[in-house]
């Protein structure tokens, strides 16, 4: 699939401080990618300078084919951009904010049909600072999609939002996809990253510690699935010693890891056979959260030690 | 440039106006306040004793110096001696602005004491007839006093003061007239200046700024867009301000085309300097500040409230070098003194400035950060 997004040695720097630091990564045509980072770890600048917003420091940057910031005029006629707390005139109702886009970007689109398309229609004539935080936000998506942009960039589209708006926005996010768009999300939610995004990057403090699938960072960077199980240290000393198992008392639960799909049913059948008194077990497996707690923690922590040792 | 981005933005400029009443106020209402506040605080002003400009012929003598401090007994006019010539008396009126003159001519006493007629010069404004009529009644309560007195000395009862009447020399203008085309001013500087300072700041703090990079609008598109709204609403509000000084006060103001180029310059000059201020302030604290240092002294020391040739010639170098000073000049030369040669200098000073101070505001102010 060809990349609608090419970025290469990206470096942006603000004074000695390197904000965006020798990042690269490629974005499929038609995927849903998504960026993701703690507060200032760099998504926002990066985004910014494939919008064409921010100029960037060195790098090879391009986005379907262009230069964001030489090319910017042409590039805007052909992307969407939902920024962080999206602001507008305040005077102006959602139908007059999309007739406006509409004469500036020459498009013929029908303004109730577009807020129809974000579930917003039934607020086209109410005035812009009357809407709640999610339907300003909606308007930001339908006023994103006035150009009818082959790549939509949001950021943080849903920080903020109760989870009815949330979903809301997730099912515009999803058929954006399916009308073979591409669209490049920068979220807080590892949740939403992993329920929509076909490819993901993990940035902080300015590079790229992870990227790929979910699934594939979870197995790259996940810790083994585990079976926990309601049950005495003796249990635990049992597994051990009759299945050779990595069984281990956490919490004053027996915690045992599964290295295959067969291994649960080993386990509980060893249990069974062992007479030790157990009651409950739940299994269980990392999600992109816990892998994103883990490396952003383990980069810390080894910032802070080489901080500590210089 | 794209006519079709340009009205887009208007017709947004237009909605978010009339959807604030705040906006309303200061266009609709608070002209019609100001014209009626200043009119009736310089009316209330005028209401005492007529200021009776004399010139006094018969060198002081006690006859005259009788009649002058009878006419200042009657407290109807307050009488003030001048220094200047019979023959330029009038026109010395007309351009200090004085509204009555009295020429008492030599041989005054003489006259009076032998009983031979003699004519005092009376000089009112016509255009100020309240004036005119406490003038011409307390001189004519005066020498009836003194022909009485004379004819019981002399046993006869024919009058012997008399009086001519004329008009001062140019048109007399009243606080008023000045008023006028001051408050136009003051609409045109204030409204833009203050808007276009506090939509720069907000509008990039809020994102909208960045927001409208990402559309194919360009910045001297979104400029000339304020820019046109504004000269509307100078059309409109210079329109209820001139209403109102006739309306309420029968002001004298010529109405003509040539008042039409100070309403379309005089908006283009202080939107372009609006946005300028605003695009070098770093927050909207700052942009305030620096909109407040620019506008307060043009706002008194331009003509708006007091004429500039009635302040210290310090100041009046100063106000020289003040954009505004050159709108209210122009339209004053337009509507008052019809001066057309001083408006067309005064209107192509601003007009270069709005030139220079618009390109300016487009290559400083800027939708995105480097």
């Amino acid at each position: 699939m060809a990349a609608a997004i090419e970025v290469d040695g990206l470096v942006k720097r603000y004074g000695p401080l390197a904000a965006v630091d020798g990042i690269r990564f490629s974005v499929a045509a038609g995927s849903v990618f998504s960026f993701l980072g703690p507060n200032g770890a760099g998504k926002t600048t990066t985004t910014e300078i494939l919008e064409g917003l921010r100029k960037r420091t060195e790098g090879e940057v391009r986005v379907l084919g262009l230069d964001p910031w030489t090319e910017g005029e042409a590039l805007h006629r052909r992307i969407g951009v939902i920024p962080q707390d999206f602001r507008f005139f305040e005077k102006i109702t959602p139908k007059e904010a999309i007739e406006y886009y509409r004469v500036l970007f020459g498009t013929s689109v029908d303004p109730i049909e577009l807020l129809r398309k974000v579930e917003l229609a039934d607020k086209a004539n109410s005035r812009f600072d009357t809407l709640s935080g999610g339907q300003k936000q909606k308007l930001g998506l339908a006023l994103a999609l006035t150009n009818d942009p082959e790549i939509c960039f949001l950021d943080e589209p849903t920080t903020g939002l109760d989870p009815h708006a949330r979903r809301a926005i997730w099912a515009v996010i999803r058929s954006l996809k399916q009308e073979g768009r591409t669209v490049f999300l920068t979220t807080h939610y590892l949740e939403e990253a992993e329920l929509l995004a076909d490819h993901v990057a993990i940035i902080h403090r300015g590079k790229i510690i992870a990227a790929g699938s979910p699934a594939e960072i979870i197995q790259q960077h996940g810790l083994p699935a585990r079976m926990t199980v309601e049950g005495s240290p003796a249990l635990a000393a049992y597994l051990q010693m009759n299945l050779g198992a990595s069984a281990v008392m956490e919490d004053g639960k027996v915690s045992v890891t599964l290295k295959e799909k067969g291994d649960a049913l080993k386990i509980l059948t060893a249990i069974e056979a062992s007479g030790l008194p157990w009651t409950s077990f739940t299994t269980t497996h990392d999600t992109l959260d816990d892998v994103f707690v883990r490396l952003v923690g383990q980069m810390d922590e080894g910032a802070l030690k080489s901080e500590g040792s210089s | 440039m794209k006519l079709s981005h340009i009205g887009a933005d208007f017709r947004i400029v237009a909605r978010t106006y009339f959807r604030n009443p705040v906006a309303l106020f200061f266009s609709l209402i608070f002209p019609i306040i100001l014209i009626a506040m200043f009119g009736l605080i310089f009316s209330a002003a005028g209401s005492g004793a007529v200021t009776l400009e004399v010139v006094n012929e018969d060198h002081h003598s006690p006859v005259s110096q009788e009649f002058l401090s009878a006419l200042n007994n009657t407290t109807l006019v307050s009488v003030q001696l001048v220094s200047v010539s019979p023959q330029n008396f009038s026109a010395f009126l007309g351009q200090n602005d004085y509204s009555a003159g009295l020429v008492i001519p030599a041989g005054f006493e003489t006259d009076y004491l032998s009983h031979t007629p003699v004519n005092l010069t009376v000089y009112t404004d016509p255009e100020d007839a309240a004036s005119a009529g406490t003038v011409v009644g307390a001189i004519e309560g005066v020498a009836n006093g003194f022909n009485l007195h004379a004819a019981c000395n002399g046993g006869t009862c024919a009058p012997i003061i008399g009086f001519t009447s004329q008009n001062v020399g140019s048109p007399v203008y009243k606080y008023i007239y000045y008023l006028i085309p001051g408050l136009i001013g003051f609409a045109i500087l204030t409204s833009p200046m203050f808007s276009m300072v506090d939509i720069a700041s907000s509008y990039r703090k809020d994102g909208i700024f960045r927001q409208l990079s990402l559309t194919p609008i360009t910045r001297a598109e979104w400029l000339t867009s304020r820019i046109l709204w504004y000269v509307a609403i100078t059309f409109v509000t210079a329109g209820i301000m001139i209403g109102a000084g006739i309306g309420l006060f029968g002001a004298h103001v010529t109405l003509t085309l040539g008042v039409l180029p100070f309403l379309v310059v005089g908006p283009f000059f202080f939107v372009s300097l609006g946005m300028l201020a605003g695009s070098v302030a770093k927050t909207p604290e700052s942009a305030a500040l620096i909109g407040n240092i620019i506008t307060f002294p043009m706002m008194f020391l331009s003509g708006t409230f007091f004429q500039v040739s009635s302040m210290p010639p310090g100041l009046q170098a100063f106000a020289h070098i003040l954009p505004l000073y050159y709108v209210i000049d122009g339209m004053n030369q337009v509507m008052l003194f019809h001066n057309t040669s001083r408006a067309l200098l005064d209107v192509l000073v601003v007009l270069i400035g709005s030139v220079v101070v618009f390109l300016l505001a487009i290559r400083l102010f800027k939708w995105r950060d480097e």
